[in-house]
């Protein structure tokens, strides 16, 4: 039987989706939200505080999983979809959609090893 | 079967605005443009703090400015109907079997609910005393 990749790809999809359902919305509280409905101080988000939440090479390893893991979710699931809108050139929309993910991924990985 | 079978027009591009299971499925579906857009958008803020400090605060002039803010509010709707429908179908995509019995759906959805809650509580926590 021909190999396939795409079990690779389908287990980023299942671990970014379960990530994303537990994780995003504190996520999203945390980094802006929180801050305009008055949940957190107004400098949350200050370089000092942010660099000093990073600090700890753990915590920098939790999020390059969390949002490498939500970003491969997202690019898989938008491949799928791009053929329910009758988008049948599903080789060049994956090439597309990983190549972007891929790029995210790198970015986030020189970003958080630069800090 | 004959030689020219009878195909139903339906439109590639608008057939999920005909009804409200197709509505919700494309809207679990399109939960993750804005996830995955939003995600990035996160990622170049990580990459202008590891810039510097004019850098990243120009990153968070624009994420908590008025388009910053309208983008996160409409993420986290969709963040929230991906958690929901996520829960909603681990019953199927696990189901639990005790004692020869199987454990009923709804107590499964609301065990992934309570550890949501564990877990942005903890999350939350650990950012804010750090």
């Amino acid at each position: 039987m021909a190999r396939s990749h795409k079990p690779i790809v389908w287990g980023l999809f299942a671990a970014g989706g379960t990530v994303a359902a537990f994780m995003l919305p504190v996520l999203l509280l945390l980094s802006g939200i929180g801050i305009t409905f008055g949940l957190l101080p107004g400098d949350f988000l200050s370089y000092d505080n942010v660099r000093g939440m990073l600090q700890h090479p753990l915590i920098r390893l939790l999020t390059f999983g969390v949002l490498f893991l939500i970003v491969w979710h997202a690019a898989h699931r938008l491949r799928i979809t791009m053929h329910d809108f009758g988008i049948r050139a599903d080789t060049l929309v994956a090439v597309l959609f990983y190549s972007v993910a891929a790029m995210s991924t790198l970015t986030l990985f020189i970003a958080l090893v630069r800090l | 079967m004959s030689r020219r079978p009878y195909i139903r027009p339906v439109s590639t591009t608008g057939w999920w605005l005909r009804d409200g299971l197709y509505f919700r499925y494309m809207m679990r579906e399109l939960s993750s443009l804005f996830i995955g857009a939003f995600t990035i958008f996160l990622i170049l803020g990580l990459y202008r703090l590891s810039q510097g400090r004019a850098e990243f605060e120009v990153f968070t002039a624009r994420l908590l400015g008025p388009a910053g803010t309208a983008f996160a509010l409409l993420t986290l709707i969709f963040a929230i109907y991906h958690t929901y429908t996520w829960f909603q179908v681990t019953p199927k995509a696990m189901p639990i079997v005790l004692a020869g019995k199987r454990i009923p759906g709804f107590v499964i959805v609301a065990a992934h609910w309570l550890l949501f809650a564990a877990v942005s509580a903890t999350v939350w926590l650990l950012a804010v005393i750090f």
